[in-house]
């Protein structure tokens, strides 16, 4: 019916170490919508960072064709100046500034530098018809929500002659409603003639208004799909299709008796008070269990641990916390520790390591007297200790004088669970423990994790990589959207299985 | 038959060399910060040395030096400390200028009866430097202002309160010697001092052999007894450091840091000697700085500091309580700079109103010169001082020299500027 606008062929963008492109092909015709799926990681934003010069020419391999132009960008720039134009998930508003400012930051109505208000305001007001908004030009973007936002990005991507769309993940902080309410805005734009591509992890919105899919996994892409073969159970087996290899060390579980339960925990989010993230979570880890948090990035995992670990994060923190039976006062991070609880954080560099100082003293920090004694260090003592768990953790150092902050991410990650080890936790929360390292010291701390259970300790482990999950587990949790939504045996979980139980979640919500 | 095995042991041989050397290389190079420091301390003393015809190193300018100093120096410490955990405490010259105007009211002009001894005075004064540090940290460490902002107010508002306390433009005075020993006096001699040549006269009076050179005993014991433990610490750390397998410095290096510190220390202390001994306020100054070595060395506390100006949020999920933290940090400015200002009253005798003004930017200079990073998580107690010290001996020496006032702050600037473009630069290539 219509014609190609975009062509991307043979794309291929490799990092130090790591392919995460190989020869992608992705196809979207004029004035459709155009929905890109895969696993976090998959190689969708990278995809996108190549398609808009965040990458520029030449640090990629293959061609962009776009409406039979071979492109060349060299930045967002040249991207934008032909009309492609992306909004990323982590909107790029100045908040202190107002509407009409944000939309023309940049490009403002000027001449000779003197900024004409009355034409940008104006300008702007028509934009905002577009996209439905009522608001006054002149308010400052931090006074609306984000729903709004993540409109007045739309207007300002509009403002730029936009040809071609890209909204990645554009209502994974939204509302339901407001959801809604900008997929009725895609809708409308397609029927007006313009092209956009949606990536999303939400299949039933992808369901709800895309005329083609492309799965992508791995780097990969794996198939594009008419409208007509579009439905979630398709997607999700595309999406996950790959088996599991020995990529995990075996371990033979010796699981005792519950040791740790969480009761009725609830959480609002720290600034926007009435919105509920955590909703009525029930879990509990036996003695020597390795349990798996499932889900999507948003689901609210790290929320979820943060809040127990000290109440790190959030307000109005309600729920009971037992360790073998007896309640346990997690109020602070310091009682946290003392009663034996761990929290790995998902950011070893902003809220695990002291990066500029040496692992000696990183290993040590969360259990300073267990070095000490009446406030002085034993500075030997100290020094064998961070000498042992180099060791135990295999920390590939020129020696523990190194600085944190020179080591690559695997070894990083073996630091932030040495500090945890020496504080001798009972029950260790891991939140995405693997991410962003190597294969080969994923294994290593797989093979961790797979000791630390056989010692008797409880262990939950919160990843994206639902590989990753079935290969350590023994029992796994699905999470969306605040809540539980599955509990399953890792021997019976499945992907696909997992995938369901997020959809569904989903569904309910909706 | 002893050819086939021989190999192995020389290779293990050339190995440890290799391993001597590098640790040699490393210990210099890793050092190269603290010794440059105080090589540049040095050369800017030897230079003035000459350039003021050997007045600077005269027993009598020492002493000066000393006095003039060591409220920058004290409040360095404190300085130190707050930098390093990632703040700025911009009313430390303020404060110094309130505590001794608060002192020299209590001792001179209120009826406090025995109140108004000076032991009593400063002991309240101390205390009153707390509650300072308690009311500023408290907004910084709990509410999350910047801490320019509250020491800005700070410094505004007890210079103030400073001003109003003594009556406008006048000063208060004078204060008890007592009081004044704080700054101007010297150890008592318990030993009794000792005349080194006794100079022999001639019947018409006149002295013909000897310089009548008398030494201040209990300084020279003192410095004798500072030195040993120096030399005797440092070796024993070293001896358990090997004892448990972990690499030390070479020895020559070792050997060579002692003698040339001891050698060091011996001269100053055989100065003073020659003089009216050990000033006061240095033997206060060295305990405090003892003192916040081994806080900061040693101390968990210290760590702690260290941990939070690194990275706050990773200290505060290990467990630290970075707001308390934040608020004692503050404190101990408090009290440091509360006796700062009693330093610089018991100085001049009596408190002015401009008492203090502008020395918080020559504490903060010091520090900055000493290695302490402005984004926090590094600085050395020893670095502080000793930068307190090379501002110190610029500003003593340019004056012995005549130089201009306004010229002397130029050669700081730019002392300063130099300092921390050496440090970036040297941390871009390591």
């Amino acid at each position: 019916m219509a014609s190609t606008i975009l062509e991307m062929r043979d794309i291929t963008k490799t990092f130090p170490g790591v392919k995460a492109l190989s020869n992608v092909n992705l196809s979207v015709e004029d004035g459709e919508i155009h929905a890109i799926v895969g696993e976090n990681g998959a190689g969708k934003s990278t995809l996108m960072k190549v398609l808009s010069g965040v990458y520029p020419t030449g640090t990629y391999d293959g061609q962009i064709i776009f409406r039979g132009q071979e492109c060349n960008f060299r930045g967002i720039h040249d991207s934008e100046h032909i009309g492609i134009v992306i909004i990323h998930q982590e909107l790029a508003l100045v908040p202190m500034l107002s509407i009409a400012e944000n939309i023309f930051l940049g490009n403002e109505h000027a001449s000779y530098g003197v900024i004409d208000w009355d034409a940008n305001e104006t300008r702007t007001g028509a934009l905002l018809k577009k996209v439905g908004l009522k608001e006054d030009p002149k308010t400052l973007i931090t006074n609306i929500g984000v729903g709004k936002q993540q409109l007045v990005e739309i207007a300002k991507a509009l403002s730029k002659e936009v040809k071609l769309l890209i909204l990645d993940e554009p209502t994974a902080s939204l509302s339901e409603k407001d959801s809604q309410a900008l997929l009725d805005l895609l809708l409308e734009f397609k029927r007006q003639g313009m092209t956009s591509i949606l990536i999303s992890h939400k299949l039933n919105e992808v369901n709800r208004v895309a005329d083609k899919v492309t799965v992508i996994r791995d780097g990969r892409t794996i198939e594009t799909l008419p409208r007509k073969d579009i439905s979630e159970d398709r997607i999700i087996t595309s999406m996950v299709g790959r088996s599991l290899d020995d990529r995990y060390p075996p371990r033979e579980p010796k699981i005792g008796e519950v040791i740790f339960e969480v009761k009725d925990w609830s959480v609002y989010h720290p600034i926007h008070a009435e919105r509920q993230v955590i909703k009525n979570i029930n879990i509990n880890v036996r003695k020597g269990e390795v349990v798996g948090i499932a889900g999507l990035m948003g689901a609210g995992r790290t929320e979820f641990a943060m809040s127990l670990f000290g109440r790190t994060y959030g307000r109005h923190i309600t729920g009971e916390v037992l360790l073998r039976g007896k309640p346990l006062d997690l109020s602070t991070v310091s009682k946290a520790v003392e009663n034996r609880i761990a929290y790995v954080t998902e950011d070893r560099k902003t809220y695990g390591l002291n990066l500029i100082d040496h692992i000696k003293h990183n290993v040590t920090l969360a259990n300073l007297g267990g070095v000490s004694s009446r406030g002085v260090i034993d500075d030997m003592r100290e020094m064998s200790v961070a000498n042992d768990y180099r060791k135990k953790t295999n920390i590939r150092a020129s020696s523990v004088y190194q600085l944190t902050g020179n080591l690559s991410g695997g070894n990083q990650q073996k630091v932030v669970l040495s500090k945890w080890l020496f504080a001798d936790p009972e029950v260790l929360i891991l939140d995405e423990p693997t991410r962003g390292i190597d294969v080969g010291a994923k294994y290593e701390i797989y093979t961790i994790i797979a000791r630390l259970a056989a010692e008797g300790k409880a262990i939950i482990v919160i990843s994206s990589e639902m590989p990753e999950l079935l290969g350590i587990s023994d029992r796994i949790y699905v999470m969306n959207e605040g809540r539980i939504v599955g509990e399953m045996a890792a021997s019976d979980a499945s992907q696909e299985k997992i995938m369901r139980a997020i959809v569904r979640g989903e569904g309910k919500a909706s | 038959m002893s050819t086939d095995s021989a190999p192995a042991p020389q290779s293990g041989v050339a190995e440890d060399v290799k391993q001597g050397q590098r640790i040699a290389v490393s210990a210099l190079t890793t050092n190269l910060r603290e010794y440059g420091l105080i090589i540049a301390l040095i050369v800017i003393m030897l230079f003035f040395q000459y350039t003021t015809s050997g007045t600077l190193f005269k027993p009598v300018n020492l002493s000066n030096l000393v006095q003039q100093n060591s409220f920058i120096i004290v409040m360095a410490l404190g300085m130190l400390l707050v930098i390093v955990s990632g703040y700025i405490d911009l009313s430390v010259g303020s404060v110094a200028g309130f505590i001794g105007a608060l002192a020299a009211m209590m001792m001179v002009i209120w009826p406090l009866g025995i109140f108004s001894n000076p032991l009593v005075v400063s002991i309240v004064c101390l205390f009153v430097g707390a509650l300072i540090g308690a009311a500023q940290g408290y907004w910084i460490a709990y509410h999350k202002i910047p801490s320019f902002i509250v020491t800005l107010a700070g410094m505004l508002i007890f210079r103030g309160i400073c001003q109003a306390l003594l009556g406008g433009g006048s000063s208060v005075g004078p204060l008890p010697p007592s009081f004044k020993a704080l700054s101007s006096g010297f150890i008592p001699d318990v030993i009794g001092p000792l005349t080194l040549i006794p100079p022999t006269v001639n019947a018409a009076g006149k002295t013909i052999l000897g310089s009548g050179l008398t030494l201040h005993m209990t300084t020279v014991v003192l410095g004798l007894i500072a030195v040993l433990a120096y030399a005797y610490f440092g070796f024993r750390t070293r001896r358990k450091r090997e004892r448990h397998g972990y690499e030390a410095e070479p020895f020559p290096l070792f050997v060579i840091k002692t003698l040339v510190g001891s050698a060091l220390a011996l001269f100053l202390v055989f100065q003073f000697a020659s003089y009216r001994g050990l000033p006061v306020v240095l033997l206060v100054m060295g305990v405090l700085i003892s003192l916040f070595v081994f806080v900061t060395k040693r101390m968990t506390i210290g760590r702690r500091i260290y941990a939070m100006g690194g990275n706050a949020k990773a200290a505060q999920l290990s467990g630290i309580n970075t707001e308390r933290l934040t608020l004692m940090v503050f404190i101990n400015m408090g009290v440091l700079s509360a006796l700062g200002g009693l330093i610089i009253a018991a100085r001049l005798g009596q408190a002015v109103p401009a008492a203090g003004l502008g020395s918080e930017l020559d504490v903060i200079a010091a520090v900055f010169i000493g290695g302490a990073s402005a984004m926090g998580g590094v600085g050395q107690v020893i670095g502080a001082v000793v930068g307190g010290f090379i501002m110190g001996v610029m500003n003593n020496g340019m004056s012995i020299m005549g130089v201009n006032v306004d010229w002397q702050q130029v050669v700081k600037g730019l002392v300063l500027l130099g300092a921390v473009i050496f440090d970036v630069y040297n941390k871009n290539k390591a």
